[in-house]
């Protein structure tokens, strides 16, 4: 793995990934406001169940307390956070002040992404930022731990520790470009890689297959990323209304086909199922449950699918 | 061609409140052809102005005239005499960004207003059809992208796309909109040139964050302008 030669990130799920344990990591957004105890109270779900938590960043453009702060709160409730990082609202000059203020604090994590457009939050007209794409960025995390300097090329005194993490959505077109483009992520330097969540798995196995031919499962530690179904509705509207989502309509029926009062029940089933799957599949290396505002059903979910206790080290 | 839109025309009203002899500059290069700011545009926005300020009790006095390009001093100083003779107090200006500053610089001591919104360089696509293709960054990446902008066609300016958000060759902002990126591909593929885009496009540095001059090489700035 390519991370062994620079394993100085002190990141939990790093540890985890390198004692050849099956991670599994979770998700908190933030809340709309200032109210701290909201993230507390998920926070509570989450601990023990995961590695570790992805703190999200104004997620679907839509203004939420800032991931950082989260990520420090997290960390008071002895969550380790991972710090997801859009290109839409910051320029480099703020993006490194974030990682060098995080990384300070005790942030060992991030995510690095491009971010949803704008358009779709609730300040769609706000100037998206760009001035950095999402693999400029992970390039520039791994300058910054490595080599100690600044994107300018001047030194940064004490350099952040991270374990950098990178998105992959195998279900968006072209397809055939998806791992060229995971190629190029780990070529930056990524450490880590979750995905977009999966329903369709025969793209997805057919995905890894690819990435395994590649040589590219083994230079980069794989996370698949689950959402289990809450409803019907859910699965329509990620179906339809979610660009690069990918939810076959057998998903959609095997929803229907069980009583109302049962429908989550079988969505956590399926998604149960699917991480029994991967635990088994070559070249993934964890899941990463994204139970989208259902963070009280993580402890339920991790239990059914048998990934507790979740490792310590000292 | 730069391509502009009119104003909206209550805008425009609101902006010659208070006053009463005007002079309507078209353009007849750019936005003559984009159906904006050329001789007819001047002539119709012209009467609506009148009108609307005859209803208010108000009327206004709105002359027109059209230049070749107001983009250069050679055609402006065409209007000079108009100008000085007919005492205007205000000149509204239907050219794109760049002629609307040039026809205020000229004429200083008058309140200049613009009635067009300028929104880029874009091709003809069809009677009627403007499409933005370039955002003049500066620094062109045609050569690796196959042709195609991603810095004005990816809604995100990405330089290593396409983003996870490709929905089935459209961008993720609209299913009207292409992903400049998925386009890249689909051509270079075609082109067997995939690999050039294999490779990390590393950060840049954008040159389109301060004002811009271009001077050819044998060339400098006329004394009297250079401060």
């Amino acid at each position: 793995m390519s991370t062994e030669t620079n394993s100085k990130s002190e990141s939990n799920l790093e540890k985890v990934l390198k004692s050849g344990q099956f991670a599994f990591t979770g998700e908190l957004g933030p809340p709309r406001g200032t109210d701290a105890e909201e993230v507390r109270e998920k926070s509570k779900f989450l601990k023990g169940h995961v590695d570790s938590v992805n703190i999200t960043d104004n997620q679907t453009a839509v203004v939420r307390m800032s991931s950082w702060a989260a990520s420090l709160i997290a960390i008071q409730e002895g969550l380790e956070p991972n710090y997801q990082m859009v290109c839409r609202d910051r320029n480099r000059l703020a993006m490194q002040a974030d990682i060098l203020g995080g990384s300070a604090l005790g942030i060992r994590n991030m995510l690095c992404l491009s971010g949803d457009h704008q358009q779709f939050g609730d300040h769609p007209d706000a100037k998206g930022v760009f001035d950095i794409d999402s693999i400029q960025l992970i390039a520039m995390v791994k300058q910054m731990r490595d080599e100690g300097k600044f994107l300018s090329g001047n030194d940064i005194h004490q350099p952040p520790k991270m374990f950098i993490g990178a998105a992959s959505n195998p279900f968006a077109e072209p397809y055939e470009w998806r791992v060229h483009r995971l190629a190029k992520k780990i070529e930056a330097g990524a450490d880590f890689i979750q995905t977009q969540c999966i329903y369709n798995m025969d793209r997805f196995r057919e995905f890894i297959r690819v990435a395994n031919e590649e040589g590219l499962t083994e230079q980069v530690y794989i996370l698949a990323g689950v959402t289990p179904m809450k409803s019907v509705g859910m699965a329509r509207y990620m179906k339809t209304k979610v660009p690069g989502m990918d939810v076959p309509d057998e998903i959609i029926d095997r929803l229907k086909g069980v009583e109302k009062n049962k429908v989550a029940d079988e969505g956590i089933k399926i998604a149960c199922e699917q991480i029994e799957e991967f635990k088994e599949m070559k070249g993934v290396h964890g899941v990463h449950l994204m139970a989208i505002e259902w963070e009280h059903k993580v402890p339920e979910i991790a239990e059914q699918a048998k990934v507790l206790p979740r490792p310590v080290f000292d | 061609m730069i391509v502009a839109n009119r104003k909206p025309f209550a805008e425009i009203k609101e902006m010659l409140q208070g006053y009463h002899k005007v002079l309507n500059v078209g353009c007849g290069t750019c936005v003559s052809v984009c159906l904006t700011g050329g001789e007819k545009e001047v002539a119709v926005l012209n009467i609506e102005l009148e009108m609307a300020r005859r209803l208010d009790d108000d009327p206004i006095d709105i002359y027109a005239h059209t230049i070749e390009r107001q983009c250069d001093r050679e055609y402006l100083a065409e209007l000079d005499s108009l100008i000085e003779n007919e005492k205007f107090d205000a000149l509204l200006s239907m050219a794109c960004g760049v002629g609307i500053q040039f026809l205020a610089e000229r004429y200083p001591h008058i309140p200049t207003f613009p009635a067009v919104d300028t929104s880029g360089l874009a091709v003809n696509q069809a009677v009627g059809w403007y499409e933005e293709r370039c955002r003049s960054c500066s620094q062109c990446v045609l050569g690796f992208t196959g042709g195609i902008c991603p810095i004005t066609m990816c809604a995100k300016g990405l330089l290593n796309g396409p983003c996870g958000g490709t929905n089935k060759g459209s961008c993720e902002i609209s299913n009207e909109q292409p992903c400049a990126w998925f386009r890249i591909y689909d051509r270079l593929s075609g082109q067997s040139r995939l690999d050039a885009i294999k490779k990390i496009n590393v950060t840049r540095g954008w040159k389109d964050q301060a004002p811009r001059n271009l001077i050819q090489p044998g060339y400098k700035k006329p004394e009297k302008m250079a401060k």
